[in-house]
């Protein structure tokens, strides 16, 4: 177990260090962000200050070993743009994110796992039918055209809903939506088959011969055994739709992560770019870590095969 | 086995506790071209305080024929036809919401894995009551307190902090024991036992034979047990079902199918017991496969694999005949006419 929770922990820092070198050398791949910082028309002698100001003019293994060095202290550096260290742009930005979050896995919850239900009840029937549609749409549609739509309906057409920006609850319905159609349709997903599972266990025949109604077998015995699999989906979820927002909180100018990596790509702000990219990774890799050793407690079979 | 021959004054006057009467179910696939006569033309009478053992290949109706009893079949499973009276009173043409009020209240059931039968997440206390608050609206505390007792009946040692434990902290003898306790909650007249003790080991086995038997007497229940094991039948039954691709093959009381197996698949069935006392003799097994229930040939089902097969049988379907009082079969063998051509006067 140990050896196999050892194992785990390399892989994870292995893929940090081959994350945070692929994101530092695409990122320089996007240009030169002395141009952009420099004023229209402004010498070659005031880009190469700006450059030598940022570093930028060292060559690049150099310049990477240096973002280690501080990154394993604990630094991200400064933005370019902002002039203020990576980490502290990123937690002034954290809270709108996990309030975008927040109300779209709570969308996705609430309606995943009851349309999940009925389609499971209903197997084969129309709710069924309805529930694969609008799960096959979820699971497919971009959200940036969901976005877009939705923008284009309920605030162009219909003028209920402001179309972007942040400050009120309408302001959160539609990214909230956006951001939550692909969750929920894969929570529903989850949650049907999960009660299909159950549903055909022993113990739902043994309530349903104790005489119990229909409701109360399905609301009782099958509804808290199928919802084990969804919560553990659905936490890991939660640390992705953080760091999957960018797309949303562009689309809707949501100040959250999403937009200052998208706004980081744009200026070619570099620290802000890598910060965001391995903050975010980082949380994927410790969730995903998280999960292998739990699973690797409660299911003897994963550790053999490690 | 002399228990057997009923006080027939009494179950005159009064209707018997169980009749079935030519109970058909059968499954029929989604696209209605497969057609599984799992229960067909099925009948069979039950008093209380007596246990009727059901036996049988796997897939010959037995565990179907149970959850016909209680209206639980499968979506594709439909009674086609036939009555069920309990008391009297025919449960086939009732409506779901009464027949929900009869599961667990009037008929209980013993299912065959306890491992899985028990709801992992809810305590024993919790599901033992709960057909006590479902039945006879009782509350909370006084389900909690009639738990206890019901696991005591049960020979179920400290019940007061069993009730609170959950399935996972109990062996297999003891969940099946729990679920026995579930069976008899409301103090059902009739319980049906499905293979209960296939999963536990033998001593195990042998202590919830016992059990049971001690609640049928204490209770004067009706008792369907389900098995393939024939010794077990001996041992619980006073009277015995055979079934084969769906129908009752053959039934009697116990001592006297034993002694006089008129169905030759009865015969094999016994033939193939292992006894301690003819430990030199050969154990036969019956030759061949059973048939595909969705594809019967005509005739009997049996026909392919009897030994005894004449022309007869492979193209006309055997009715129900009475080899002897109390016996019924259904074979060419016994038919009055083979047997008046036959040896027999």
């Amino acid at each position: 177990m140990k050896q196999f929770i050892a194992r785990r922990i390399g892989y994870s820092l292995l893929s940090l260090l081959l994350l945070s070198l692929t994101i530092f050398l695409f990122i320089r791949l996007t240009g030169d962000p002395a141009s952009l910082l420099a004023e229209p028309g402004a010498s070659a002698a005031d880009i190469a200050a700006i450059q030598k100001k940022f570093g930028l003019d060292q060559p690049v293994w150099y310049q990477y070993i240096y973002f280690m060095g501080n990154l394993l202290r604990g630094d991200l550096g400064e933005s370019f743009y902002y002039q203020t260290p990576v980490l502290e742009l990123y937690l002034s930005r954290l809270p709108n994110s996990l309030l975008l979050a927040s109300v779209a896995m709570s969308f996705s919850l609430l309606l995943g796992i009851p349309t999940g239900i009925l389609a499971a009840v209903r197997v084969g029937r129309f709710w069924d039918t309805v529930g694969k549609f609008f799960a096959l749409l979820g699971l497919s549609l971009p959200s940036f055209l969901v976005g877009l739509l939705l923008i284009l309906f309920f605030s162009v057409y219909l003028e209920w809903l402001p179309s972007s920006g942040s400050g009120g609850f309408l302001n959160l319905l539609m990214p909230a939506f956006a951001l939550g159609w692909y969750f929920a349709a894969a929570h529903m997903r989850l949650t049907r088959s999960s009660m299909l599972e159950v549903m055909g266990s022993e113990y739902i025949k043994l309530a349903r011969l104790k005489g119990l109604p229909e409701f109360k077998v399905i609301a009782k015995h099958a509804f808290k055994n199928a919802l084990i699999p969804v919560m553990t989906l659905a936490g890991i979820n939660l640390i992705n739709m953080i760091n999957v927002a960018v797309v949303v909180e562009t689309v809707f100018a949501w100040p959250g992560i999403g937009r200052l990596l998208y706004e980081g790509i744009s200026f070619r702000d570099f620290p802000i770019v890598q910060g965001v990219v391995i903050i975010g990774g980082s949380m994927i890799v410790a969730v995903n870590l998280l999960v292998d050793i739990v699973y690797a407690f409660v299911d003897p079979r994963i550790r053999l095969e490690a | 086995m002399l228990n057997s021959t009923r006080n027939s004054a009494s179950s005159d006057v009064m209707p018997p506790l169980l009749e079935l009467r030519n109970l058909s179910t059968h499954y029929v696939s989604a696209s209605g071209s497969r057609v599984v006569r799992a229960v067909d033309d099925v009948s069979l009478t039950l008093h209380a305080g007596d246990t009727v053992g059901i036996v049988g290949e796997s897939g010959s109706g037995k565990s179907s024929l149970a959850l016909t009893l209680l209206r639980v079949l499968p979506p594709a499973g439909r009674i086609v036809s036939g009555q069920m009276l309990l008391d009297g009173d025919d449960l086939v043409p009732k409506p779901e919401n009464e027949m929900r009020r009869i599961r667990g209240k009037k008929i209980g059931m013993i299912l065959q894995d306890p491992m899985a039968s028990l709801n992992p997440l809810f305590t024993i206390g919790d599901q033992v009551g709960e057909p006590l608050r479902e039945h006879e609206g009782a509350s909370r505390s006084s389900a909690w307190k009639r738990a206890i007792g019901l696991l005591k009946s049960v020979r179920i040692p400290s019940p007061e902090t069993r009730v609170t434990q959950y399935p996972h902290e109990m062996s297999g003898g003891m969940r099946q024991r729990i679920v026995g306790a579930i069976g008899i909650s409301c103090e059902p007249r009739l319980l049906i036992a499905d293979e209960p003790t296939t999963s536990l080991d033998l001593t195990i086995q042998l202590q919830y034979l016992n059990l049971l038997r001690d609640l049928q007497k204490e209770h004067n229940l009706g008792l369907i047990f389900i098995t393939h094991n024939l010794g077990i039948v001996a041992k619980m039954c006073n009277f015995l079902a055979v079934m084969y691709a769906g129908k009752m093959v053959e039934s009697g009381p116990v001592s006297q199918v034993f002694n006089n197996p008129a169905h030759p698949y009865t015969e094999a069935l016994l033939s193939s017991i292992p006894r301690m006392t003819e430990n030199r003799r050969r154990l036969t097994a019956i030759e061949g496969q059973p048939p595909d229930m969705s594809n019967l040939p005509p005739g009997c089902a049996f026909a392919a694999r009897c030994p005894r097969a004449f022309d007869r049988c492979r193209t006309e379907e055997p009715p129900v005949f009475t080899p002897a009082p109390g016996q019924t079969a259904r074979c060419w063998l016994v038919a009055p006419e083979s047997r008046a051509t036959g040896a027999v006067s």
